[in-house]
């Protein structure tokens, strides 16, 4: 670890400053992501600007009756509000799923949206990694990429954004407020994650030295919500695959038909994947296992797996309808009975 | 020796006695031994899996804040012998695997020490590596120990005249112990004399073999090791991490200098399960009896130094059948030395055993459990020898009973609970009930008691409270009576707390020592009389095959639409002999389980061929199990002693909970799905729709 | 340079100064000789060093120590008043719910926030209803304590011995 100057700051204006001042500089709020980091080495920073002490830790409802979370709001606080809980579910969920009840304890939401992938080789200094220096190749193309991409990788970088919460904000067309240098922005968070392309070493479109003051969530939408997600363990582990999904169904009719959905995809991309395919085909139509079938195939039909992970495509079109049928109140899938005869 | 010691305190459910100190973190293991002005340790570790660091710059590192002295093999004390390769660390600049310790720095501060080593730079001759274990490999060749080859009838010939016969190959990966205390040292040399605070499954033992290679008398040696956070067989023996922390420390006489090998240091230097890939040909009569039995297994190992992770040894007596052939072959890799993992050989033997045996059923059509019961052999097939106590066929019907094993439907894929395939399955468990000779207990007379100092280990096995315990029980007093001593060299040799030996191997002495001691003392002792007895080798191990058995059921269920695969529970029936604590005892069952349920659906080190080292070194990437995933997991025992393992009638626990488990898992997966996985562990991918 | 940084650790005031690499773990260890909390894998993984900071669990391993700077830290060593076990200490006694005992000081740190936060109505993934009162089941309990592992498989006697001790609590 480099020895590093600290400092620590109450004003956000003050904060952005500092760190528009020196390009070596980070915000450290949590420090669940960036502690970890610089005890591997990943990052480096001269300068460490405390930002605990802001005072971001509202929860306050807006004037369109969305929910304004501010970004030094711990995750385990924004889980357990009961507007999120009752208003946003999914949301609740999302949090829920993500890491321990001690990280989440310290976890800030700005900090959690702007995790970095737990990529092996980006954790592991000792190798290649385009995201951690570019140029120097990317290890996880031919090697461990059981937690990597299926969706929207390069030839530079398949690696994942881990957030489980990511991926319900973007569900929700959340948006990110963020202060920097020449002042406030608002970002949706669907925008505000990049895929890698030829620059990897960006998560996200953020400058240095802009801050994330708040998250606007939308006012609540009709429809049932849910978070699933699919990992090896039963807890504490980190997605493979998880779909953030909300649908609204019109049973107004002769034939139900679906309103409106929304889903989002985590663990198969460099960001919370919404699935606008998947959601093409189920607006308008009859909630059914062959509509999701259909949905999850629209959306599965651009994935481009690699070796160690072509089973997450299958896991994906799983989840995905899973989840719709949950949400649409349909009986038990009887998906693996189509299937039955591959077994034998 | 049927004579069996009438127990009292033995028995009996008693609490833990460090659990007081334990539960408030007033125990004291290896780092937090109190010491003066302590320096930290950094290692330098080699980034290549082959070749020599041909020149290594310290001079930024020397020149940091806080940098006492940087260590290479340029300037490393001298050994007195260098033999074990693993052990003989910083002779030359020759890399025999990736991780390997090429040096260290000592620094006042951990966060110095820490820079300071990322300031040093190393420039490498790299060499090809291999690290690839595959069954053809040209290196494949019989280890320089272990059992050796069976070869009985005509297997070949058994194998084309079977009613019924399965041909299947199975693997388990590379697996790591991952104690959750980290190995760790604080090792200090004063005056020409050298005392390690460590974290050791054995005090003694580990003496033996540093203190030769340090050049240093035994009594210039002394090791400490009251608590120990774990180990499970990775602090059975001395790993280079102790060597480290030794060399370090004689290059700054009269300094502490602590060093704990971080959580991603333990996947290259502290020893781990090789990977094994095992060929099983099963044939058999109509009726299930086995004819033909042929085992081949291929483990991997390290050009480092050899370790066998012996498959094939459980096979040599765990089910009946007039053709046996069994292989076990070692490839040497550019790979870090493989060691001890709980129940070496038998944990990944009874994988591909209790699978293949599970495939057999159905070929047969027979259940598994009366598979099983068919071919229980009256002796000991490998020896000849008639076994102590084999209960396996009671282990099986009895745990059947408990578990509900009619509940189970013999067709695959028969039960489902809203998208999840429920299944069940069963395995047998079997352990060698070992018993060394050797270890020494003294007891002395105190003003309100006895205190018995055995230098035994206590990793959460119990034995601070059991081998209380046997001593209360020897003595014939209450156990608040007795003050038991163990964990530091200079206290009495005591043997290793490794193959489920420990408890037997040291009550052994206690027995012996409380036996003299009433004989010289009589009941009404002065304070301050003393005795000491020793462990005599198990006289009963000549004339009978000693093993424990057990059975293991397990219900998982596995989503059919996204492969999830969750444990519903687990049950294990064991026979052990007499219980010395069944409330620790049921402890350490179900842990074996528990760490049975990570070896079948979590555990896999990966390690990337084209650097040669385990890419998921950490305990986010390489899963054991959580809490979440053990919903529910119970034990029991069958009520009996056994004379043959010795007076006190009691087998070794502390393996035979992990054997056989993961392959119970693993056929009641196949139950759920009908999908049959042969490769450990079972990720969810492979009961996906297809 | 170092930092001046003040903790109360257990009831006891200290005042120190430390590098700004130290994290709030290694301070308590190495600077203080606090050595109830542990250090299992110094990544946040295992749950070893879990401390309560102002009433609530933390990884002590992913905190910098000069991020809480005037914190009051409780480890499992000062949940024992004036030296008598707690309630949850006697139910991790009784159930036996450790072995080795080296994660068992952040399991208990680990319980007795849980144990706030359940009493608190915060959910968990596996609560069914995320409005409704929290109801401290087994299932809640297990996926509640997942951040803190035990790789002498402890679980279920955890399970029983947290539950023991929300029993007696109510």
């Amino acid at each position: 670890m480099n020895p590093f100057d600290y400092i620590r700051t109450t004003d956000t204006a003050d904060a952005v400053a500092v760190l528009t001042e020196r390009p070596d500089a980070v915000f450290l709020a949590g420090g669940t992501n960036l502690v970890d980091h610089l005890k591997l080495g990943v990052t480096e920073p001269g300068l460490v600007v405390d930002i605990n002490g802001l005072d971001l830790t509202d929860i306050e409802v807006l004037d369109d009756s969305g929910l304004r979370i501010g970004a030094m709001v711990r995750n385990s606080d924004a889980a357990a509000d009961m507007r999120v809980r009752r208003d946003y579910p999914m949301l609740s969920r999302a949090l829920l799923s993500g890491a321990s009840g001690q990280l989440r304890n310290a976890a800030s939401m700005g900090g959690n949206l702007l995790q970095r992938t737990r990529c092996v080789y980006f954790q592991d200094t000792s190798t290649p990694c385009n995201k951690r220096e570019p140029g120097s190749g990317c290890s996880a193309i031919g090697g461990y990429t059981r937690y990597h991409a299926i969706l929207g990788a390069s030839q530079d970088c398949v690696a994942t954004h881990p957030s489980d919460m990511a991926v319900a904000l973007a569900a929700l067309d959340a948006t990110v407020v963020v202060l920097g240098p020449h002042g406030e922005r608002r970002i949706p968070v669907d925008e505000l994650h990049r895929l890698p392309g030829e620059q990897p070493e960006r998560d996200t479109i953020l400058e240095h030295g802009e801050l994330i003051t708040a998250l606007e969530l939308p006012p609540p939408r009709a429809g049932r919500s849910t978070y699933r997600k699919i990992r090896d363990r039963a807890s504490y582990a980190f997605a493979l695959v998880s779909v953030a999904a909300t649908v609204d169904v019109d049973d107004s009719g002769p034939k139900p038909v679906i309103r409106e959905a929304a889903i989002a995809l985590g663990g198969v991309a460099h960001k919370p994947w919404r699935a606008r395919a998947a959601e093409a085909v189920l607006r308008g139509a009859e909630p059914n296992e062959k509509t999701f079938l259909q949905a999850a195939d629209a959306e599965l039909a651009a994935a481009e797996p690699l070796e160690g992970n072509r089973f997450k495509v299958q896991m994906a079109r799983g989840a995905i309808t899973t989840v719709l049928t949950e949400l649409t109140g349909g009986p038990e899938s009887k998906l693996d009975d189509t299937t039955e005869d591959a077994h034998e | 020796m049927s004579d069996l010691l009438a127990t009292s305190a033995i028995g009996t459910r008693q609490v833990r006695l460090d659990g007081p100190d334990k539960v408030r973190g007033r125990a004291t293991y290896a780092y937090e031994h109190p010491v003066d002005d302590p320096l930290y340790l950094c290692p330098l570790l080699a980034m290549i899996a082959r070749g020599r660091a041909a020149t290594i710059d310290t001079s930024a590192a020397e020149a940091a804040d806080g940098v006492v002295h940087v260590l290479t093999h340029e300037n490393a004390p001298a050994l007195q012998s260098t033999d074990d390769a693993e052990l003989a660390i910083l002779r030359s600049p020759e890399i025999g695997f990736r991780g390997q310790y090429l040096g260290a720095v000592i620094a006042t501060t951990p966060e110095q020490a820490r820079h300071a080593a990322d300031l040093i730079t190393v420039s490498y001759v790299q060499e090809d590596h291999d690290v690839e274990l595959r069954e053809d490999h040209p290196a494949s060749r019989p280890p320089e120990s272990g059992g050796g080859d069976v070869t009985v009838g005509d297997v070949d010939s058994a194998l084309a005249e079977a009613a019924v016969s399965i041909d299947q190959r199975y693997s388990t990966p590379m697996e790591h112990n991952n104690p959750m205390e980290p190995h760790t040292t604080i090792a200090r040399w004063d005056r020409g004399e050298l005392t390690l605070w460590t974290s050791t499954q054995g005090v003694h033992p580990t003496r033996s073999t540093l203190a030769p290679i340090l050049g240093l008398e035994p009594d210039q040696l002394r090791i400490v090791s009251p608590h120990v956070g774990g180990g499970f067989g990775s602090k059975g023996v001395p790993h280079a991490d102790m060597m480290l922390a030794a060399l370090a420390a004689k290059a700054v006489p009269g300094r502490p200098v602590k060093y704990a090998v971080t959580r991603q240091q333990m996947f290259s230097i502290t020893g781990y399960r090789a990977p094994t890939l095992q060929h099983i040909r099963l044939g058999a009569r109509a009726d299930g009896t086995i004819t033909a039995f042929a085992f081949d297994a291929v483990s991997m190992s390290s050009q480092t130094k050899e370790f066998p992770e012996e498959a094939t040894k459980p096979a040599r007596m765990m089910y009946a059948g007039d053709n046996r052939r069994l292989t076990q072959r070692v490839v040497p890799l550019d790979v870090p030395v493989p060691s001890w993992m709980r129940a070496p050989g038998e944990a990944p033997g009874m994988v591909g055993i209790e699978i293949a045996m599970d495939e057999l059923a159905v070929a047969s059509g027979i259940d598994p459990i009366e598979l099983r019961v068919r071919n229980d052999p009256e002796n000991d097939p490998d020896t000849g020898l008639p076994f102590n106590q084999r209960r396996l066929v009671d282990c099986l019907r009895e745990g059947a009973e408990r578990f509900g094993w009619d509940e189970r439907s013999s067709q695959p894929r028969t039960r489902r609970d809203n998208g999840w395939l429920i299944g069940m399955g069963v395995a047998s468990a079997t352990y060698p009930a070992g018993r060394q000779p050797g270890s020494v207990a003294r007891i002395r007379r105190t003003s309100d008691g006895y205190e018995v100092a055995i230098a035994a280990a206590d990793l959460g096995t119990g034995t601070w409270t059991a081998l209380t315990q046997v001593a209360a029980d020897s003595l014939d007093v209450p156990i608040e009576q007795v003050e038991l001593q163990i964990g530091d060299t200079d206290l009495p040799n005591a043997t290793v707390a490794g193959g489920s030996t420990g408890l037997a191997s040291w009550s052994a002495a206690v027995l012996a020592a409380a036996e003299t001691f009433r004989r010289e003392h009589g009941t009404d002792p002065a304070s301050g009389a003393q005795s000491q007895g020793e462990a005599q080798a198990n006289p009963a191990a000549e004339k009978f095959a000693l093993h424990s058995f057990g059975a293991h059921f397990a219900e998982v269920r596995i989503h059919a639409a996204t492969g999830e695969i969750r444990v519903n529970r687990m049950f294990g029936m064991f026979s052990a002999g007499r219980i010395v604590n069944p409330r620790t005892a049921r402890s350490q069952f179900i842990g074996g389980m528990t760490m049975g349920l990570g070896m079948a659906l979590h555990e896999k080190g990966e390690l990337d061929p084209r650097f040669g080292h385990v890419v998921n070194h950490d305990l986010a990437e390489y899963h054991v199990p959580v809490n979440a995933d053990v919903a529910e997991i119970e034990a029991a025992w069958l009520d009996e002693e056994d004379p043959q393992a010795g007076p006190l009638g009691a087998r070794g626990i502390g393996e035979i909970g992990i054997v056989g488990a993961a392959a119970a898992l693993a056929n009641a997966a196949y139950n759920a799905t009908g999908v049959r996985v042969r490769d450990l562990p079972l990720f969810g991918d492979a009961f996906l729709p297809r | 340079m170092d930092h001046p940084l003040n903790l109360t650790v257990d009831g006891q005031e200290h005042t120190l100064a430390v590098d700004p690499r130290t994290t709030l773990l290694d301070a308590l260890r190495d600077r203080l000789g606090v050595m109830s909390p542990k250090k299992g894998c110094d990544h946040g993984q295992c749950g070893a060093c879990t401390v309560l900071v102002d009433g609530r669990r933390l990884n002590s391993c992913l905190a910098l120590a000069l991020s809480h700077d005037a914190a009051a830290v409780t480890t499992s060593d000062g949940l024992a008043t004036d030296g008598e076990l707690s309630p949850l200490h006697r139910a991790f006694l009784e159930q036996d719910a450790f072995q080795c005992g080296y994660c068992t000081p952040g399991q208990v740190c680990s319980a007795a926030g849980m144990l706030q936060e359940a009493a608190d109505d915060a959910p968990s993934v596996v609560t069914e209803d995320l409005e409704a009162p929290v109801d401290l089941t087994d299932e809640e309990i297990r996926e509640r304590m997942s951040g803190n592992l035990c790789r002498c498989g402890a679980y279920v006697n955890i399970v029983a011995a947290v539950s023991q001790a929300a029993e007696e609590s109510r």
